[in-house]
């Protein structure tokens, strides 16, 4: 079975991604994840952001399992 | 029988709730696109004593989402247009309005005489001033913003144990990663929706009923209507103010790599000959601004107009809040590394206060 996980992107994050919802190949913790998409989306090493596992924030590099999902999460202000 | 009726007749809600609403008091900061909407079912509820905080005046572009204001409203300061069209319509209510914008100065005093802050403002250093100050009072604060299409709703400080802004995103984002305010669009329908959840948030901390989004973070997204919640835990380095005095000697203005940032007072004194004194914001933008020697060169159409400050020695920039200034001038530096270029702090707002 392939190792694939889910992210989902929120706000602007979603924007430059092009994407809000994605399956991926699960790329083994939560930091390698991170390097990979600064790599592939270099707008978002400018932009704060955190990320959730399976809906919990995380506080440090986590390892991610097969079928956890991402979210990535920006600040919004607006109002 | 009484305007509450069909509440109170609600189970866990009943004449204790009503009664815990009567006794309440609620500040909504900013009467916006959130604030109206919250205002709006606050007032409803019955929520005893309101006050409104907003030193902004109404403009036209703000009636597709700010409800509670008509093409009467124009020009008028937003927090005493809120609580006049309040008066005339619940005279069961405290109301006091405050035009002012919140600063480092009256937070602490505006803050104290209220039970739960609601943060409707539409801005990065309000919202961690206001975060801030609600930690060092602990007072419960309900906390939503919206991005497009997207919101997000919490409540912070609700008690020992429970998370505030800073335990999700420690420091404020730089200001050449904030979308534009006049061009990120809204519908209005979004903040409605966003601000109404902030209304029963503060509904159910002040009444005890069902569960508030406490420790946890709920995104809403209306263009496919999911929503999406995700749980967060206090962080045990908070970069949360330990004092009022650190308080008083934070900068909760954005920062912006290189460009320099001048009060209204330093900009006067520049002001002279060569000399470009520039007004980003789109038309329509409120407050206008007329005087000898103010370019308008809106935010939008920047990149197509940089050759006209060729002559200029020395730019300043402004605009409404000092955020799209900043970009503009690094844009401006960037194009003219030798002139001096400036953006004014806080923007218009700061000029009006």
């Amino acid at each position: 079975m392939p190792d694939r996980i889910h992210l989902k992107a929120f706000g602007m994050l979603a924007e430059k991604m092009g994407a809000d919802s994605l399956e991926i190949e699960n790329p083994g913790s939560s930091e390698v994840l991170k390097q990979q998409l600064l790599a592939q989306f270099p707008e978002l090493k400018d932009m704060t952001f955190r990320m959730a596992l399976d809906r919990k924030l995380l506080q440090a590099d986590t390892d991610i399992s097969q079928g956890q999902e991402i979210a990535l999460l920006p600040p919004f202000s607006g109002g | 029988m009484d305007r509450f009726e069909r509440q109170v007749i609600l189970p866990g809600f009943g004449s204790e709730g009503q009664a815990k609403l009567k006794h309440a008091s609620v500040l909504v900061i900013g009467a916006g696109g959130l604030g109206c909407p919250a205002l709006l079912y606050l007032a409803a509820a019955g929520v005893g004593r309101i006050c409104v905080v907003d030193g902004d005046v109404v403009a036209l572009s703000n009636l597709n989402r700010q409800v509670l204001f008509g093409q009467q409203d124009l020009g008028k300061n937003k927090a005493q247009t809120a609580v006049r069209y309040f008066q005339e319509k619940y005279n069961d209510i405290q109301w006091k309005a405050i035009p002012e914008f919140i600063t480092v100065e009256n937070a602490q005093e505006l803050i104290f005489h209220y039970d739960v802050v609601v943060d409707g403002s539409d801005n990065f250093p309000t919202r961690y001033l206001v975060n801030d100050a609600c930690v060092l009072l602990k007072k419960p604060l309900v906390f939503g913003a919206i991005h497009q299409h997207e919101g997000q709703v919490s409540v912070f400080n609700q008690g020992p144990g429970s998370c505030n802004y800073r335990d999700l995103y420690p420091n404020p984002p730089a200001a050449n990663e904030i979308p534009n305010c006049a061009e990120t669009g809204v519908l209005g329908v979004v903040p409605g929706i966003i601000g109404s959840l902030m209304a029963l948030e503060v509904i159910k901390v002040l009444t005890g009923l069902g569960k508030p989004l406490t420790n946890r973070v709920l995104y809403f997204n209306s263009l496919n209507s999911q929503s999406y919640e995700v749980e967060i835990q206090p962080s045990a380095a908070t970069a949360v103010p330990t004092s009022w005095s650190d308080f008083e000697q934070r900068n909760y203005e954005l920062a912006s790599e290189g460009i320099a940032q001048l009060s209204w007072n330093e900009a006067m004194k520049l002001m002279g000959h060569e000399v470009a004194f520039v007004d980003v914001r789109e038309p329509g933008e409120e407050p206008i601004l007329e005087c000898t020697g103010l370019v308008k060169v809106p935010f939008s159409i920047l990149t197509s107009q940089l050759d006209q400050f060729e002559e200029a020695e020395e730019i300043l920039c402004f605009c409404q809040t000092g955020g799209r200034s900043q970009k503009a001038a690094q844009l401006l530096q960037e194009t003219y590394p030798d002139k001096k270029i400036f953006s004014i702090r806080g923007g218009i707002q700061a000029l009006k206060s």
